[in-house]
């Protein structure tokens, strides 16, 4: 799928959630489920600035292609970063690049990509995509 | 019961209306800021409205209407701090601003290598990293004063720690994230016999507290205006005269000076020689409004509320199951830190705020007796004068809510 389909497939799923409550405890559950991160990727190289909780991501490549893993300390910030994930993973450095991550603004989250010091998503994007621009980098 | 109208102040603080995600807003951020009531607001479009001008130089009438609203200022904030001379009372941007003043005159001049700087674990980063930055300038060494595990200074650590050597001791009136309220005067008594001057960060302090700076002896005492519903960007140092006036200036600039010519410049009086350029006339006018508004209340009846609201969050908060009220201090103002078992505090602060209720959630700028604590952060509920037993309900609810959905 491409990213934009995955975006659309979770703009849909939140469709059907017509209160905070159902749409937090969805993000929750998402939390709870996302595979912890192995230990060894728990390093301060991987944590993400400028969160109010510890916000872990891992990157590599295969096969020309980038993927990711993360992890987080609060559940919330964790199930953001799981779709974040779900979104981004298993595209070239050139899809990650290009793309326009609208389904956060359209699910009604926008106010977690905002600058403020106590969130890190847009502090997650922006590594996302300097892991692109590094591979891509690398290949050149 | 209180004496005092709250419903009726409610209606002072038009924010109080607002609607956050549907719902009523419960403000409980009030150690981070507070809000403004009517006459405050007014003070200001006021000020802009009808008479704004540049001070001090200016002969036409607004230069003299502004210029008399902004010296009214300082005589307010003179009486509110009991201040001996009005010339004591500087104005800054803020508490940090006045810290930064002392640090880089006082410090600067005064201290040298191997003089010893007292702070405590309960310190704000702002009564740190001023200090620090001395030390590393200066080569003067920092010390801090422990906590206990409730989150009172040990008072008998510190007396250990003074001595000649000790030069300078920046101590916090009440920890914004605890909320322990240190006994200063004791602080100050001892800090002088050994010959040390003392600044006292009332940051927190201000809104709760009587302040008495001839009493209590402080060489310098510092805060800011929007902690006691004044407009932001605001603060006020005030310092012993024979000391600010043995201080070097801080900044240069206009209103400052005495006298300038290429070859040297003479400097102005107190206050003005640490004033340079044009001040933040606008707000230091309201903040007059904001000290009228807490005096017409009465600032006994104000701590004596608060301190009901602290006690009914303190039982109501400890009834929940898994939650930790962390800081257990003698005496505190109303400022209640907690952690839920298995939760972390940002998920507390999130789910809250989609019920209208604000918290502060982390490490409200104390990494350091967070650290000493063992937390990454706490959730904390801080109240005011408008706040309200129904509020401190929902809140309780609100956190059951959190647990339910979180656990």
């Amino acid at each position: 799928m491409t990213i934009n389909e995955i975006q659309d497939e979770i703009i849909e799923e939140f469709e059907l959630f017509d209160d905070w409550e159902g749409k937090y405890e969805y993000i929750i559950d998402l939390g709870k489920k996302l595979p912890k991160l192995s230990d060894e990727f728990k390093i301060e190289d991987n944590i993400i600035k400028g969160c109010q909780s510890i916000v872990w991501l891992h990157a590599y490549k295969q096969d020309g292609k980038l993927y990711f893993e993360a992890d987080s300390e609060a559940i919330i910030v964790k199930g953001l970063v799981s779709m974040l994930v779900k979104v981004m993973t298993n595209h070239t450095p050139e899809e990650i690049l290009k793309s326009d991550l609208y389904f956060i603004d359209k699910v009604g989250l926008a106010s977690h990509l905002a600058q403020t010091r106590s969130n890190g998503l847009a502090s997650m994007v922006k590594q996302m995509r300097s892991y692109a621009v590094a591979y891509q980098a690398k290949e050149n | 019961m209180s004496v005092l109208d709250i419903n009726k102040i409610r209606q002072d603080f038009p924010i109080l209306d607002e609607k956050v995600n549907g719902r009523d807003l419960v403000y409980f951020d009030n150690a981070a800021t507070t809000q403004k009531p009517f006459v405050v607001l007014e003070a200001l479009a006021n000020y802009y409205g009808h008479y704004n001008a540049n001070i001090h130089r200016g002969i036409h009438f607004l230069a003299e209407k502004a210029t008399s609203a902004f010296e009214d200022s300082r005589s307010a904030i003179q009486k509110f701090l009991n201040a001996a001379h009005k010339e004591e009372i500087i104005f800054t941007y803020g508490t940090t601003d006045g810290i930064n003043l002392v640090a880089q005159t006082y410090g600067r001049k005064f201290l040298k290598e191997g003089d010893e700087i007292i702070i405590s674990t309960l310190e704000h980063h702002s009564n740190i990293v001023p200090w620090q930055m001395l030390c590393e300038e200066k080569g003067c060494v920092l010390r801090v004063i422990p906590i206990d595990d409730k989150g009172d200074l040990i008072l008998e650590a510190y007396e250990k720690m003074l001595s000649e050597k000790t030069k300078f001791v920046s101590v916090v009136h009440v920890s914004n994230a605890l909320g322990t309220i240190n006994d200063v005067k004791f602080i100050i008594d001892k800090a002088h016999e050994v010959g040390a001057k003392v600044l006292i960060d009332g940051a927190q302090a201000s809104s709760h507290i009587t302040i008495d700076v001839q009493t209590l002896d402080a060489d310098f005492y510092a805060f800011s205006a929007h902690k006691l519903f004044g407009p932001t960007g605001m603060g006020v140092l005030y310092g012993k005269s024979d000391i600010l006036n043995a201080m070097p200036p801080y900044r240069g600039g206009g209103e400052m000076i005495k006298e300038v010519t290429f070859e040297k410049t003479t400097y102005n009086e107190l206050p003005y020689k640490f004033e340079a350029g044009t001040p933040n006339i606008a707000d230091v006018v309201a903040v007059k409004f904001a000290i009228d508004y807490i005096n017409d209340l009465g600032k006994e009846n104000i701590a004596a509320y608060e301190d009901e609201l602290l006690k009914y969050a303190t039982e109501q908060l400890s009834e929940i199951g898994g939650l930790r009220i962390v800081g257990k201090a003698k005496e505190k103002v109303s400022v209640v830190s907690f952690v839920l078992n298995g939760i972390h505090p940002q998920d507390v602060g999130v789910i809250l705020d989609q019920q209208g209720i604000a918290i502060r959630t982390g490490h409200h700028c104390t990494q350091p007796l967070m650290n000493r604590l063992g937390l990454p952060g706490t959730s904390r509920a801080s109240f005011a004068v408008y706040n309200t037993t129904d509020e401190i309900d929902k809140l309780v609810a609100g956190i059951h809510k959190v647990k339910k959905m979180v656990l």
